[in-house]
């Protein structure tokens, strides 16, 4: 039987690659995208241990959702990506940085 | 289990209903006019928000409601809100028509994204669930990203985009991961239910802490206080100025609904915890929003800077609610209604201080730097008085409506013991004080860098001038709006 702790370790040290990735990437932005979408699954693991383990429902169906939003936002996020690329020619994340002040 | 479905009650969330409604029929009647008649897309668009203001406002009752399985909360506050967010998307529609117009960027896209961030922001201030809670603010989110990058060929825009986009992702995950350790702690996702657990001591503390510092991250980030603010100057600067303006305006009112739902309705068990953090963004986003501030001579990140800084003002209210382990109704009811009262003013601040940037903006030509602004009052005294009415309101002075925002929050400060964080919030006023004079002194003593005639259509020229003058009346009749927000707290709490 493994418990709870076990998955709660197992997310948070996937959330925490996720988190790490965002700051830590200069390269690449799908590498970035990548690490948002990491973060959200680790969170669905979290969701679906406490559902399991509270043995309530609602925990699981907020994970369909977050899955939803999730393909979503990656849509949106690679749609952005392509225009980037277009405009600037690369999609090296330090080569953001016309903005500044 | 299939058979007890019950149909929930669709009264309270008749706004919502209304606004989903005429979106999907704008999508259909945008595609089938075609380009030829796309001011058939914008009339209708604002017809759709007005007429959801109106039902706002129709179906207001002065009672709270619990709908969809106590998913969604239609209260006076809601109320309340959700008609100001209706109000103020129908002004940046009209702001920005002529801008989004001269750059070929007013397709129907952006009328569909306006409307459905809209109804995200309406769905986020009605929240009563972590569900509901996340959906409307993704709902909003997505479309704020597609947003800012509508300027598809302007590599600022799309920049602004990607970070805003990113940032924005993270502070969804954190505030999820946040919203998981709650659901484990308490065993439930409504915010009533959550409360109710804190309340009973059957929550596990340790987790509930964990849980919560996650969501006063994504929090943070939501309303763009240090030192969650990287993304604020970036995106106002690189999006084109009618987006600045929207981003800067109602999403504000829905990130305070949000602030108020979770921490007030949901975790107020826990405030003597959250408070403690709310005092550090606080402080930190006076201070360090005021002071970047100075060094901008872009007025768009100068104005993304100040909104910092207000938006640390509205935290610091935020904060003020519980004395010690004492809960007097009274202080809450103040703390609470002067926080409402700062986001509500700042919303009309922001609305003018945007408005006019847009006004001086023309086919071409973004009016966006300080220098922009020089002679103002040669080229057109009654819209440098209306923006110097911005300005001395944003810097406090009295007295405009942002004096008596301020006057009020300090005072709940002071009254909540928070002594030395209100003086300290004085001190950086005074500082953020200089760099809104300084653009009341180009308008006024300096000579116009450019001299072409101000050009805007009547009804921009008419909203902009209501809105310069209602910073002016609110801040001498400041009660009404100020019993509007405490009437509509009181009746919520």
């Amino acid at each position: 039987m493994i418990a709870l702790n076990h998955y709660l370790v197992l997310s948070g040290l996937l959330f925490a690659i996720g988190v790490v990735g965002i700051f830590l990437n200069r390269k690449n932005l799908i590498v970035l995208l990548m690490a948002i979408e990491l973060m959200l699954l680790a969170v669905n693991m979290n969701f679906v241990a406490f559902s399991h383990y509270l043995n309530d429902l609602a925990g699981q169906l907020f994970v369909f959702f977050i899955l939803t939003v999730a393909a979503a936002e990656s849509g949106i996020g690679l749609a952005i990506l392509v225009v980037l690329f277009r405009n600037l020619s690369t999609i090296d994340v330090d080569k953001l940085d016309s903005l500044k002040g | 289990m299939l058979n007890n479905f019950v149909m929930p009650d669709l009264y309270p969330a008749a706004p919502e209903l209304f606004l989903a409604t005429m979106a999907c029929v704008i999508l259909l009647v945008d595609l089938f006019a075609g380009p030829a008649r796309r001011w058939l897309t914008g009339s209708l668009t604002l017809l759709t928000l007005i007429g959801c203001a109106a039902v706002t406002f129709l179906t207001f009752d002065g009672t709270s409601s619990l709908t969809f399985a106590n998913m969604f909360i239609d209260d006076p506050v809601a109320d309340f809100l959700k008609f100001l967010v209706c109000i103020a998307v129908v002004v940046v529609l009209i702001y920005g028509r002529d801008y989004m117009a001269e750059r070929n960027l007013d397709k129907g896209e952006y009328y569909l994204l306006v409307l459905f961030a809209t109804l995200g922001m309406m769905v986020m201030i009605s929240a009563y669930n972590f569900l509901t809670l996340y959906l409307g603010l993704e709902m909003m989110s997505l479309s704020l990203y597609a947003m800012v990058a509508i300027d598809r060929d302007s590599p600022r825009a799309t920049e602004a985009a990607m970070k805003y986009f990113v940032l924005g992702a993270l502070a969804s995950g954190l505030l999820l991961y946040g919203m998981s350790m709650i659901y484990g702690a308490t065993g439930t996702l409504e915010l009533g239910l959550v409360a109710q657990a804190l309340q009973d001591g059957v929550a596990n503390r340790t987790i509930m802490v964990f849980g919560l510092v996650f969501l006063v991250a994504g929090i943070g980030f939501k309303l763009g206080v240090v030192p969650f603010h990287m993304w604020v100057p970036d995106v106002y600067h690189g999006a084109p100025t009618a987006v600045t303006l929207f981003i800067s305006s109602a999403p504000k009112l829905a990130a305070f609904a949000m602030a108020l739902r979770l921490l007030v309705s949901g975790l107020f068990g826990m405030a003597d915890q959250w408070q403690t953090m709310l005092m550090i963004m606080a402080v930190l986003s006076i201070g360090i929003g005021n002071l970047a501030a100075i060094a901008q001579q872009n007025i768009k990140r100068m104005l993304a800077y100040s909104g910092i800084s207000h938006m640390g003002f509205m935290l610091l209210a935020l904060m003020s609610g519980v004395v010690g382990r004492e809960t007097d109704p009274m202080a809450l009811v103040n703390a609470y209604s002067s926080a409402m009262y700062y986001s509500v003013a700042y919303v009309i601040m922001s609305l003018g201080a945007f408005g006019m940037v847009l006004l001086l903006s023309r086919a071409g030509y973004e009016a966006e730097n300080l220098e922009d602004f020089k002679g103002l009052n040669k080229r057109s005294p009654w819209f440098a008085l209306m923006m110097m009415v911005i300005m001395l309101s944003m810097a406090g002075i009295p007295f405009f409506v942002g004096f008596f925002a301020k006057f009020t929050v300090l005072l709940a400060a002071v009254a909540a013991e928070h002594v030395v964080v209100a003086v300290i919030a004085v001190m950086f006023s005074l500082v953020g004080a200089y760099y809104y004079l300084r653009v009341v002194k180009l308008m006024y003593f300096d000579a116009p860098v450019d001299s072409a005639p101000i050009r805007a259509s009547v009804d921009m020229k008419i909203l902009l001038s209501a809105n310069g003058l209602a910073v002016a009346l609110l801040g001498l009749f400041p009660n009404t709006l100020m019993m509007l927000c405490t009437a509509t707290l009181v009746r919520s709490l």
